[in-house]
């Protein structure tokens, strides 16, 4: 078994409407009911991100994400799944319960 | 020596496939198992003029392959990390024979969409056809290191994604299939008009390969109506590659080319494919339509014997099975013969096909035929302009300049 990262790729934060959080809840039972589930969670918006140094003597604290960009990473899943094709399917199924684009990442 | 390199050559085009493939299911490593059948060959360059060649040159690479990755895998184990040891020795080594579909499984990785389609291309001629990095890279025109990361870069992603070795689910198989046979088609178009301008404008060795790996996958797959139909689309047209490009370096269209020169042989293979795919009452799909169309071209005497009504009845069904413009293009032109250059340009003017050389060249040639000089040498030059091919450009210059001055 392998482990993947399944990212939501999104440009407003928390703006799942209803129908798509009912879906997104049936998608995780699914997951859990299968043996692939892990985790998964939504994310509030970069804006609220810090970035921190701690490599020096002293940490230093960046307010703002280390990257701007229009769309970013609005929620996650970690699954478990044999092999890529097997989470392809899962994370064409999560896109569509979220109603958004995902971008799959296998864990090293 | 001579013979037994020619034997060398022979058995590498047969069995490098096999080689690969076997060794990729045994090793689950796509990378170890080509660098190892390379070497079994080349063991067997230096071997087999001494030693005589093998009466089973198949299982003796296999086997000299397998051996070598073990030692390979060993030494490495004992460097550096375990896991690799059992992974390697988990499986005992099995006869060459029932393991055909392993084939399969690496024409279905190499060709997977997790990859950009210009990796699977590379990643097919080189794993599925043997040809050596430097020969992918000239084809394509991309520099020989370049050619080399962009293999290791998707051999990196098969195994870090862990795309799998094996035959699609169920479900997917449609796709998929289709996924391999556009990578074949590619390979063979690139070959039939290929868009270097500092190559040969035709690529036997290249159409030569694409037919050579999908006869492959048509043997691995029988029942296949898109298989046999892609294979027949190529034997069609490249029975046609001899009569193609004028002694001058000119591309011959299909109105001026001698049929006499044509390979009767060829065009018989792929009509009896065509006739097995009619027989088999199924719905055909896009390559068994573009098949048949090609049937009726080649069954004709001469251009002007072509069956016209039937070529549009087919294009009207591959509209319905895809209307992109290129295939509506390709109806206008047969609907010219059929109801005259007027009626194929308002078909034609109006497709979304500003960028498309032989959309500007067909208008020429309707507009030449209607006697509209002036507007048909401007479409020739936007057609010149925009057309990579060297033949197709020659073509169409003498044409451009053959139009009554103005």
């Amino acid at each position: 078994m392998a482990q993947y990262l399944i990212s939501v790729l999104d440009d407003t934060t928390n703006s799942a409407t209803a129908e798509e959080i009912a879906a997104i809840d049936a998608f995780n039972e699914e997951l859990k009911a299968n043996g692939h589930w892990v985790f998964a969670g939504g994310l509030a918006s970069p804006s609220t991100a810090t970035v921190v140094d701690g490599r020096g003597g002293e940490p230093v604290f960046t307010d703002g994400p280390y990257l701007e960009s229009k769309e970013y990473v609005g929620g996650f899943w970690i699954i478990e799944a044999p092999h890529l094709d097997a989470a392809l399917r899962l994370a064409a199924l999560g896109s569509k319960a979220c109603n958004r684009r995902v971008e799959l990442r296998p864990f090293l | 020596m001579t013979d037994t390199n020619e034997v060398i050559a022979r058995v590498y085009r047969e069995e490098w496939a096999r080689v690969v493939a076997t060794l990729a299911r045994r090793l689950r490593d796509l990378d170890i198992a080509e660098e190892m059948a390379a070497e079994a060959f080349a063991t067997a360059v230096e071997r087999w003029p001494v030693d005589g060649v093998p009466p089973n040159p198949g299982t003796w690479l296999a086997t000299t392959a397998y051996r070598k990755a073990v030692d390979r895998l060993r030494r490495e184990v004992r460097r550096e990390d375990k896991h690799k040891e059992a992974l390697v020795l988990s499986d005992p080594p099995q006869p060459l024979g029932a393991i055909d579909d392993d084939r399969l499984r690496l024409i279905f990785t190499c060709c997977h969409p997790a990859l950009a389609m210009e990796s699977r291309v590379a990643l097919t001629l080189r794993m599925v056809g043997g040809l050596a990095v430097p020969e992918i890279a000239r084809a394509f025109l991309v520099r020989e290191d370049a050619m080399g990361r962009r293999i290791t870069r998707a051999k990196a992603k098969i195994k870090a994604a862990k795309i799998p070795y094996g035959v699609p689910f169920r479900e997917d198989l449609p796709a998929r299939v289709t996924g391999v046979l556009t990578v074949l088609y590619l390979i063979f178009n690139e070959g039939y008009l290929a868009s270097d301008p500092g190559k040969e404008p035709v690529r036997g060795d290249l159409t030569a390969e694409a037919i050579r790996l999908t006869r492959l996958v048509r043997a691995l797959m029988p029942e296949d109506g898109e298989v046999a139909g892609l294979l027949a689309l190529m034997l069609l047209t490249e029975a046609r590659r001899p009569a193609r490009v004028s002694a001058s370096g000119e591309l011959v269209t299909l109105a001026e080319q001698d049929r006499g020169a044509w390979d009767r042989e060829l065009i018989a293979e792929g009509h009896a494919l065509v006739r097995e795919r009619l027989a088999s009452g199924q719905a055909p799909g896009r390559f068994q339509m573009l098949a048949a169309i090609n049937a009726v071209h080649t069954d004709a005497r001469d251009f002007r014997d072509t069956d016209w009504s039937q070529v549009v009845a087919l294009y009207d069904q591959l509209v319905r099975l895809d209307p992109s413009p290129i295939v509506r293009l390709n109806r206008a032109i047969a609907v010219a013969e059929l109801d005259g250059p007027q009626v194929a340009l308002a078909k034609v003017d109006g497709l979304p096909l500003e960028n498309y050389h032989a959309f500007h060249a067909t208008r020429a040639d309707l507009l030449r035929r209607l006697g509209r000089s002036e507007e048909s040498r401007a479409a020739y030059d936007r057609a010149i302009g925009l057309a990579s091919n060297t033949a197709e450009k020659a073509y169409l210059v003498r044409r451009r300049d053959q139009l009554a001055s103005p």
